[in-house]
C-alpha cells in the first residue's frame, strides 16, 4: 500500500478491482461454508425415511380410536359411527372456522365437508388425521369438548367428529396426511 | 477496562517484569481494587456480582451434571433419575442446578427492575443496557434448552409448544420448526442439539457479560440519584467498599437460594415432569417454569384476530414483542432526569409495571378461560403502554423534583450535614 495510493489514482486501478473481486469471492466462499453447518440441523435421512407406515385397522370397531405413531407425531384412525358422520354432516360450511378440508389425498383448495375430510364415497366411517392441535402442538383428548369430536386441554380448542376446529385458537382443522387403503383392513399412511 | 487513568505500581521485581509484558495484574487492580464507585450505591446494585456468583453456580454445576448424563431419548430420563439415586452427591448437584437456574432469574429479575427505576439505561449505558438484554435472551434460551434435558412430560410437551411458536410465521414457519427439531415433531435430534446448544449457551452469556461489564467501567456505574460522579468524593474505591457490600449480599442470597435446594427443592419445578415423556399423551395442564409465566400470559392474551394477523400470530408477535420493546428503552424514556427518586408520577407507574408484570406471572399459571383471559389482556396493554406511552409522554409532562448538584451533597442532606467516617478517613 506504500508504493502506490490508489486513493490518488482518478480511475479505479487493476489493483482496486482485484481487491473487491478476491473480497467478494472471499465472503461467497465464507458463506457457502457456513451453509453445511445450517444444513445439518435439517431432518437427516433416517428421520425422513420412516416417511411410510402400514397399520391394520381389522380390529378396529365402529365408534374405536386408534393411535398410531408416525413421523413421531401421533395419528388417530377412527371408525366413526353413524351418529357422529351425520352430526358431521349437518354442519353447513359457512359455519366453520377454517373451511378448507387440509386434506393432502386432495387439492388444497378442498372444501371442509365431511366426505372430504373422511376417506371417501363409500369409507365414510374412516377418519384418519394428525392427531395435533393445530394451535401449538398439543394432542387433543378424543369424544370430549362441545362437538363430540376433540378437545385440546392445552388453549381450550374444541374440534367437531370430523376434526374439524370449530371454537378455540387453533387456526386449522386437524391436518389428514396422504394416505390410502392398500386393502379393505390395511391403511398405508405417508 | 477503566477509563485509562491507571494507578497501578507493581512493587515487586517480578510484577514489574510481568506488567511490562502482559499486564494483567494492572488490569485486575484497575477493574476490581482502585476503580471508583460511587459512595451512595444500595443493596439494588448489588446484583450484578450476584448474577456473575449464579452464572459460575450454573456453569459448575452443568460441567459435572454432564459427565453423569446422556443426551438420548431412550437413556435421558433414566440417566437423570441415576443422578438423583446413584450418582454421589448427584442429587445435591443437580438440585443446585435446577434451583439456580431459578435463582439466576429471581437476580436477573431484580437487576432488570433496579435499572428501569433508577434510569440506568439512559444516556451514555445504552449499550451496556442492550448488551444486559441480550444476556436476558441468553439466559432465557439455555433455561428453556435445559428444562428439556430430564425427558419428562413437562420437558417433552414444553418444548413442542414453543417450538410451535414459529410455524405461526407466514411461509416459512414449518421449514424454521423442522430445522429447530431435526425430524417432524420433538425426538431424539432434538434432545441431541439442544444438550450441545446448553452447553454452549452459558459461555457465550460469559461472552457478553464481559462485554456489558467492559462497558460499565467506560461509562462507570449509574447511583441512585441518577447523577454522574462529579468529583473525588463522590466514590469510594470498590475494593473494600463494594466488594464487602457484594459479598454480604451474595452470602445472604445463597441462605435463601440454599434454604430452597436443601429444604424445598422441588417447589418451583412441576410434579409432570417426573413422568417420562410420552409423545402421545399430553398433560392436562402445560405451563412453563415460573420465570416464563408473564410472557405465557401475554402469548395466551391475543385470542382475537388483528387485522390480517390471526390470533395465533398475534400472540407470538405480542411475546416476542414484551422482551424486544426492552431493547429500545433507552430511546422510549424522554425524561433528562434519570432516577425515579426525583420523579414522583414515573415512580408510582413503574411500582404499578411491578404489580402488573407479577400479576401477569400468576395469570399465566391459571387456565385461559373464562375472567383470566379478559384480566391477561388487561395487564398486557398496561404491559405495553407503560413503555410505549407512559415512558415517552411523561417524560414531557412530568415535573421533576429538584436534584442536588453532586452526589456528596445528596449523600450529606441525607445524613444531616454529617460526613461518614470513610469519607473522612479516605480525604485525610
Amino acid at each position: 500500500m506504500s508504493d502506490i495510493d490508489s486513493t490518488k489514482t482518478p480511475e479505479p486501478s487493476r489493483r482496486d478491482f482485484l481487491y473487491v473481486a478476491t473480497g467478494m469471492a472471499g465472503a461467497v466462499g465464507a458463506a457457502g461454508a457456513l451453509w453445511p453447518f445450517i444444513d445439518q440441523f435439517r431432518p437427516d435421512a433416517s428421520t425422513r425415511a420412516l416417511a411410510s407406515i402400514q397399520v391394520d385397522v381389522s380390529a378396529v370397531e365402529p365408534g374405536m380410536s386408534i393411535t398410531v405413531k408416525w413421523r413421531g407425531q401421533p395419528v388417530f384412525i377412527r371408525n366413526r359411527t353413524e351418529a357422529e358422520i351425520e352430526a358431521a354432516q349437518e354442519v353447513p360450511l359457512d359455519e366453520l372456522k377454517d373451511p378448507v378440508a387440509r386434506n393432502d389425498n386432495l387439492p388444497p383448495d378442498s372444501p371442509a365437508s365431511d366426505v372430504d375430510r373422511s376417506a371417501g364415497e363409500g369409507r365414510e366411517n374412516w377418519l384418519v388425521m394428525i392427531g395435533i392441535c393445530t394451535h401449538l402442538g398439543c394432542v387433543p383428548l378424543g369424544t370430549a369438548g362441545d362437538f363430540g369430536g376433540w378437545f385440546c386441554p392445552c388453549h381450550g380448542s374444541h374440534y367437531d367428529t370430523a376434526g374439524r376446529i370449530r371454537t378455540g385458537p387453533a387456526p386449522e382443522n386437524m391436518a389428514i396426511p396422504a394416505y390410502e387403503f392398500i386393502s379393505d383392513t390395511v391403511i398405508q399412511i405417508g | 477496562m477503566s477509563g485509562g487513568h491507571s494507578t497501578y505500581t507493581p512493587k515487586s521485581g517480578i510484577g514489574r517484569w510481568m506488567d511490562a509484558r502482559l499486564p494483567l495484574p494492572r488490569l485486575v487492580y484497575d477493574s476490581f481494587v482502585a476503580y471508583p464507585v460511587p459512595r451512595n450505591l444500595n443493596y439494588a446494585y448489588t446484583f450484578g456480582g450476584i448474577l456473575t456468583l449464579m452464572l459460575a453456580v450454573q456453569i459448575l454445576t452443568g460441567i459435572v451434571l454432564a459427565m453423569h448424563y446422556a443426551p438420548n431419548t431412550e437413556l435421558a430420563f433414566a440417566s437423570v433419575e441415576k443422578i438423583m439415586r446413584d450418582v454421589n452427591s448427584g442429587w445435591l448437584l443437580r438440585y443446585l442446578h435446577a434451583n439456580g437456574a431459578s435463582f439466576f432469574f429471581v437476580a436477573v429479575y431484580i437487576h432488570i427492575f433496579r435499572g428501569l427505576y433508577y434510569g440506568s439505561y439512559k444516556a451514555p449505558r445504552e449499550l451496556l443496557w442492550i448488551l444486559g438484554c441480550i444476556i436476558y435472551l441468553l439466559m432465557m434460551a439455555t433455561a428453556f434448552m435445559g428444562y428439556v434435558l430430564p425427558w419428562g412430560q413437562m420437558s417433552f410437551w414444553g418444548a413442542t409448544v414453543i417450538t410451535g411458536f414459529f410455524t405461526a410465521i407466514p411461509l416459512v414457519g414449518e421449514w424454521v420448526q423442522q430445522l429447530l427439531l431435526g425430524g417432524f415433531a420433538v425426538d431424539n435430534p432434538t434432545l441431541n442439539r439442544f444438550f450441545s446448544l446448553h452447553y454452549l449457551l452459558p459461555f457465550m452469556i460469559a461472552g457478553v457479560v464481559v462485554l456489558h461489564i467492559w462497558a460499565l467501567h467506560v461509562t462507570g456505574q449509574t447511583n441512585p440519584t441518577g447523577i454522574e460522579v462529579k468529583q473525588k468524593t463522590d466514590t469510594v474505591n470498590f475494593t473494600p467498599y463494594a466488594t464487602i457490600k457484594d459479598s454480604f449480599a451474595m452470602v445472604v442470597f445463597l441462605f435463601v437460594f440454599l434454604y430452597f435446594v436443601f429444604y424445598i427443592p422441588g417447589y418451583l419445578g412441576h410434579a409432570d415432569n417426573s413422568i417420562e415423556a410420552n409423545p402421545l399423551q399430553t398433560p392436562a395442564h402445560i405451563v412453563p417454569e415460573w420465570y416464563f409465566l408473564p410472557f405465557y400470559a401475554i402469548l395466551r392474551a391475543i385470542t382475537f384476530n388483528i387485522g390480517p394477523i390471526d390470533s395465533k400470530l398475534g400472540g407470538v408477535l405480542a411475546m416476542f414483542g414484551s422482551i424486544a420493546v426492552l431493547f429500545v428503552v433507552p430511546w422510549l424514556d424522554t425524561s433528562k432526569v434519570r432516577s425515579a427518586v426525583y420523579r414522583p408520577w414515573y415512580k408510582l407507574f413503574f411500582w404499578l409495571f411491578v404489580v402488573d408484570a407479577i400479576f401477569l406471572g400468576w395469570l399465566g399459571s391459571k387456565p385461559a378461560e373464562g375472567v383470566y383471559v379478559m384480566l391477561a389482556q388487561a395487564s398486557t396493554f398496561y404491559y405495553f403502554a407503560f413503555f410505549l406511552i407512559i415512558m415517552p409522554v411523561l417524560g414531557l409532562i412530568e415535573t421533576p423534583r429538584r436534584l442536588p448538584n453532586s452526589i456528596t451533597e445528596a449523600v450529606l442532606e441525607k445524613n444531616k450535614g454529617e460526613a461518614p467516617a470513610s469519607a473522612q478517613a479516605r480525604e485525610g
